[in-house]
């Protein structure tokens, strides 16, 4: 049984562990003190050598991105915060901030401090008020105490930071369609390169990180690279919330290193609900391919999920039981993809439009086995020529779906309409019929 | 030296400049890779994702097709098109399949079908058929971007090429994609709609028929059209056209394709200002003033002789305007010398100066400045010269530099201009009439430009300063005149100081060397008149009979003169509508427009804008051979009995290799002292006005900008007024009432469209720059 690591969690169930008062009572802010007296590029080294990957989705060393930034350029440098979590089952980021916003804000000083960074953005979704009022309030107080603006920890380093809540678009979680938005456009992706390291935000060198990668680096500070690689598998080093959502006994966050099965998850958060079992789930929000109990065993790092067929992504575990329609679900999230696509690009606008309404036929009983065939071969024309990774998200759920449930979508016009009771699947029917 | 680099494209060897689009390198191997957003003149998108290809470099192979059009060229790179991969052909195929599903089947009512890049590549890159069976996106339609172009939304396949047109080339960016997936659409800013100079070349680069012209839209089938290169009559920038022509009538003209020029691009007056050769009222026949006083149709050899009997013995000016073709020009410069005996010539038919045509005679003609050395100045300064204005195409040069390498422009002026702000111009405000002094205040460097425009003959002394300037810091001169004929007009004598190629009048040699092409004795010594002079002479009755060809009274700066003259003397008038100069004139005779003659324009930089017939079998005929006919008449034959034969005499001269005119500079004048409530005048000509070649264009006058009388915001306070209030601008002759604009514009100045809807300064004030006006709150 793997033992938890709680970090960035450690403190949630104090109920002020959001305010300054909290975070500092478990050694706030010492890591950045501390940062501050290093030499920027040491910072850098500590991050490389703890082996920190973007908790984003895509895994790319954190330190290495840092050391992207060329140095001696005499110009602005930018770190920004994608704050933008808008992937379906993905839900780490904002607990995070609404329950510990001052740990992104100290790792945010640091990776600042390290890049040359006198501007910092944190780019959350517009949809969270609650997280918002939590940051803006977090940032004043930071403000307030000196740790942020002019000589900051009375080191001689400035640091401005900008809170911007975004419109509502899952787009901007690309990080160009983010900067885009960041400096004011509509969000879509921009050409790559210049990558962001070179010309980001305003065309300067921009870092862009993830909210948990950024508020994983105090902790690295604090007790260094090594107790960090000490946490988690060979090549997949740390610790990193699991979120759990759907068809379990208990929802939520679990924080934990790397390389965990959805087993011991699922243990630890009460089983699939009671009386059911488990069908498919993602291990990594909706734009992975879904996997199914065989599995449950799957070590859950950036290697392990990949050598079974998926990505990690995000670490969000949706979890469906048998009463799920697997082809019910999946139109759920082609529609959401339908609905997010920026435009910009034809093959996931026309795409994700199109595969929807082959996906509603079908769930209506329509069609036939050649439909599948020619699903699979619609996503086969999105998948690696889109614009950006959105495209590619839209054809995971289909291509994996097709791959494990095959029948069950044949089932569908055999039957002509849906054989599953979607009320079924419903929480409130579970809620019924416990009591 | 240009770095090349070698690749394979499908098994071929290839070798191109470092930095070129693998799209474009598989184009000079004649491999067309299909492709929609791409526009060589535009920034790499990668938007429409049609021109996938596979790429391997040094035997690393990407692991998925990648956008031709966005990747630049690598040593060792190997690239297999649709032609050799099977993968990227798929990838085509399913992408074309993509952009189909929402596209309307209704080619046989578009106006691009026949012409369509999305049909021709369906049809070559694309699936026979289609799998999509379910429902199609639509859209209201169609919905005016502007007044003249209607976009039609569910035929956009969102290629983004008029968004991007308009934000990098023109500098207008008042388009945009809105919304997002499947539903974006281009948009317009409600409050500040798509009115730009440029807007005509969305229509063009539109790769489906999204967008379509108010006035082409519906009229005819490209295969139904027969279209002939051409040039714009319009501006001295000296477009290349295309004129498209069905069944005898012009439908439409697109931007040609000339890079040391107008690139791809023209205006927005180029592409849709043609109707007046359609006009209802074109003559078409010869006229003579009956004893009654009334005009009467004539056989050509009638009206003919009437122009040579009145003409006879009489001592005769000739007035060309800026509108004639070289050979047209070379023509009424031979005809005042061999037909005529004088020098009494002027194409300036505007306010002018002495002062411009000595500069004209000694730094203008036969000048080699060029497109190209704006491209590589280090400076550009522009006097008395509004490029977006007063010359489009100039301004696209001058900011695509301001834009790809920050190209500093400096303008003096009395109003920064929107044009000059898109070019993020230095603006030094001057005083009307005190452009001298701030001329000479300039630091240029022998890479520098000045460009000069016709209006700096307006201010005495400004030509002068630019001489001077020039002198002092090595920079280069180019002069850009408003009209399309006056360089032609110059190099080919058709002004008084000046005979053919540049040659002085006062020049015994050069005299000598024309008489012997024209087989005439002698050629007049003296300096001839300008026109203001001429009209003088009238007047004065010193001038008896004048040859007007395509002038507007109301052009020159003293209107009750030239009126008055016009009335006073007898006057033969080569036109091709109705004016007022046909009005009173004693012989009428009908030319040919533009399309309906071959023949060639001057641009500004002097390059020959060579064009032939586009619309065939018109009667109407070219001036030079018109004049050609009464000179014969008169018996003192010019023998130009054809365009060619103009144009390869002209040629014969060949450039004159004597000396040229020195130029002695004139003094500046005095500014006036303003009272209360007055001000210094200054206007200039918009590009979309009520100009007579733009009549009957409504669609074209729609995006003009509004009438305004523009006024610093020191005078808008001592006024009491604020933007929108009515000013009244007047002298002694007239008055203009107008909107107020508050805007950057010198304390002394104020400012009014030079002949707009409501603002006809020459007409109603009878002055246009540097005179005295009284301002006041209407």
């Amino acid at each position: 049984m793997t033992t938890l690591t709680p970090v960035l969690s450690a403190h949630w169930d104090e109920k002020d562990s959001f305010t300054m008062a909290g975070y500092k009572r478990h050694d706030g802010y010492k890591a950045a003190e501390k940062a501050l007296k290093m030499e920027p590029d040491a910072v850098i080294q500590l991050v490389k050598d703890s082996g920190l990957r973007g908790r984003g989705g895509a895994g790319f060393p954190t330190g290495m991105k840092w050391g992207f930034i060329p140095q001696g350029d005499n110009k602005d440098h930018y770190l920004v915060v994608n704050a933008d979590e808008s992937e379906p089952g993905t839900c780490k980021d904002m607990p995070l901030l609404l329950a510990n916003p001052h740990v992104l804000i100290e790792g945010m000083i640091i990776a600042s401090y390290a890049i040359r960074a006198k501007y910092a953005f944190v780019y959350v979704r517009g949809e969270v008020t609650h997280v918002v009022r939590r940051v803006q309030q977090a940032i004043e107080d930071a403000y307030k105490a000196g740790y942020l603006g002019k000589n900051i920890f009375g080191s001689g380093v400035d640091l401005e930071l900008v809170l911007h809540v975004g419109a509502g678009a899952y787009i901007c979680g690309e990080e160009t369609a983010l900067l885009d938005s960041l400096e004011g456009f509509r969000g879509q992706p921009r050409l790559r390169p210049p990558f962001p390291a070179i010309a980001g935000l305003y065309a300067r060198p921009t870092v862009v990180n993830n909210v948990e990668s950024i508020s994983s680096v105090p902790s690295i500070i604090n007790n260094g690279a090594e107790w960090f690689s000490a946490m988690g598998t060979e090549k997949s080093k740390g610790m990193t919330i699991y979120s759990l959502s759907g068809h379990v006994t208990n929802p939520g966050q679990i924080e934990a290193p790397l390389g965990i099965t959805l087993r011991e998850l699922l243990d630890l958060a009460g089983g699939v609900r009671a009386g059911h079992e488990l069908k498919f789930w993602t291990p990594g929000g909706s734009s992975t391919p879904i996997f199914t109990a065989a599995q449950l065993d799957t070590p859950l790092d950036y290697e392990g999920v990949a050598a079974a067929g998926s990505m990690l992504g995000t670490k969000a575990l949706q979890i469906f039981d048998e009463t799920t329609c697997v082809v019910r679900a999946v139109l759920r999230w082609s529609e959401f993809y339908k609905h997010e696509s920026c435009g910009k690009c034809t093959p996931c606008r026309e795409g994700t439009y199109w595969l929807v309404q082959i996906l509603r036929d079908l769930e209506n009983g329509k069609g036939s086995e050649a439909d599948l065939d020619k699903l699979l071969d619609l996503c086969d024309n999105i998948l690696g020529r889109a614009f950006c990774a959105l495209g590619d998200g839209a054809t995971s759920p289909i291509t994996s779906s097709i791959k494990h449930f095959r029948d069950e979508y044949i089932a569908h016009f055999t039957n002509g309409g849906c054989p599953f009771d979607p009320h079924a699947s419903t929480l409130f029917a579970s809620a019924k019929a416990g009591a | 030296m240009v770095e090349m680099i070698t690749l394979v494209i499908d098994g071929f060897e290839v070798s191109v400049p470092k930095g070129t689009l693998v799209i474009r390198a598989a184009e000079k191997l004649g491999i067309q890779i299909p492709r929609f957003c791409d526009h060589p003149l535009l920034d790499p998108v990668g938007a429409c994702r049609q021109c996938l290809v596979d790429v391997e470099i040094n035997g690393r192979a990407f692991p998925k097709p990648q956008a031709s059009c966005t990747i630049p060229v690598e040593p060792g790179m190997i690239v297999k098109t649709q032609l050799t991969s099977p993968v990227a052909d798929k990838a085509q195929k399913g992408n074309m399949e993509f952009l189909l599903i929402n596209h309307p089947l209704d080619c046989p009512v578009c106006d691009k079908g026949g012409e369509c890049p999305l049909q021709n590549q369906a049809m070559s890159n694309g699936r026979g058929e289609t799998r999509f069976e379910g429902k199609k996106r639509t859209f209201e339609k169609p919905i005016n971007i502007s007044s003249q172009v209607l976009l039609d939304r569910e035929r956009c396949i969102l290629c983004a090429r008029c968004t991007r047109f308009s934000d990098q080339i023109a500098a207008d960016p008042f388009i945009t994609l809105n919304e997002r997936g499947a539903l974006q659409q281009v948009g317009i800013y409600e409050k500040q709609p798509f009115e730009s100079y440029f807007s005509g070349n969305t229509v063009q680069i539109c790769p489906v028929g999204a967008l379509t012209g108010a006035s082409y839209r519906f009229r005819a089938r490209p295969f139904d059209l027969v279209s002939t290169p051409s040039a714009c009559e319009h501006c001295a920038s000296g477009c290349s056209l295309r004129t498209d022509v069905r069944r005898g009538k012009t439908l439409r003209r697109l931007a040609g394709d000339d890079p040391d020029v107008n690139e791809e691009w023209n205006c927005d007056k180029g592409r849709w200002a043609f109707k007046y050769v359609t006009a209802a009222d074109r003559l078409t026949q010869p006229m003579v003033r009956d004893a009654s006083g009334d005009l009467q149709v004539a056989s050509w050899p009638e009206a003919i002789a009437a122009a040579a009997n009145g003409l006879r013995g009489k001592r005769a000016g000739v007035l060309v305007g800026g509108r004639a073709t070289v050979e047209d020009a070379y023509g009424y410069s031979k005809f005042a010398r061999v037909a005529l005996g004088t020098n009494d010539i002027d194409f300036r038919a505007r306010i002018t100066s002495n002062e411009e045509r000595e500069f004209l005679a000694a730094k203008v003609v036969g000048s080699k400045v060029t497109n190209a050395d704006i491209d590589r100045a280090d400076s550009i300064l522009l006097v008395g010269f509004e490029t977006e204005e007063e010359s489009p195409i100039v301004f696209l040069r001058v900011h695509k530099q301001v834009r790809k390498r920050g190209l500093k422009v400096t303008a003096i002026a009395s109003k920064l201009s929107t044009g000059n702000e898109k070019l993020k111009a230095t603006f030094v405000p001057v005083a009307p009439g005190a452009e001298a002094e701030a001329i000479a205040k300039q630091e240029l460097t022998p890479n520098s430009v000045i460009l000069v425009g016709e209006r700096a003959s307006e201010s005495a002394g400004a030509l002068s300063a630019v001489v001077a300037l020039a002198d002092r810091t090595g920079a280069k001169v180019a002069w850009i005149p408003r009209r399309a004929g006056e360089r032609g007009a110059l190099e080919a004598g058709a002004i008084g100081n000046l005979l053919p190629g540049g040659r002085p009048v006062t020049d015994a040699a050069a005299r000598a060397d024309v008489a012997t092409v024209w087989g005439i004795e002698r050629v007049p010594s003296e300096i001839g008149l300008s026109s203001d002079e001429i009209f003088a002479a009238v007047n004065s009755d010193q001038i008896h009979a004048l040859v007007v060809g395509g002038i507007d009274p109301h052009d020159a700066g003293n209107i009750h003169a030239t009126l008055s003259a016009l009335k006073g003397a007898f006057v033969v008038s080569l036109e091709i509508r109705p004016s007022e100069v046909t009005k009173i004139a004693d012989v009428v005779l009908p030319t040919a427009a533009v399309p309906e003659k071959s023949g060639s324009f001057m641009n500004w930089e002097g390059r020959a804008r060579a064009f032939e017939v586009a619309v065939p079998d018109s009667l109407n005929r070219s001036d030079v051979r018109i004049l050609t006919m009464i000179s014969d008449e008169l018996g003192r034959p010019m023998a130009l009995p054809t365009v060619k034969s103009a144009a390869r005499e002209l040629a014969s001269f060949g450039e004159w290799d004597g000396a040229k005119s020195t130029f002695a500079p004139f003094s500046s004048v005095k500014a006036p002292k303003i009272g209360a409530n007055q001000a210094l005048l200054t206007s200039w000509r918009r590009l979309l006005d009520e100009s007579s070649l733009q009549e009957g264009e409504d669609n074209l006058a729609g995006t003009a900008r509004k009438s305004v009388v523009v006024i610093s915001p020191k005078r808008a306070s001592s006024l009491g007024v604020v933007d929108g209030d009515a000013v009244r601008v007047s002298n002694d002759h007239g008055a203009v009432v107008l909107p107020v604009l508050v805007e950057a514009i010198h304390d002394d100045a104020v400012w009014l469209p030079r002949n707009s809807r409501g603002s006809h300064l020459l007409a109603t004030l009878g002055v246009a720059s540097g005179s005295l006006v009284t301002v006041v709150k209407d």
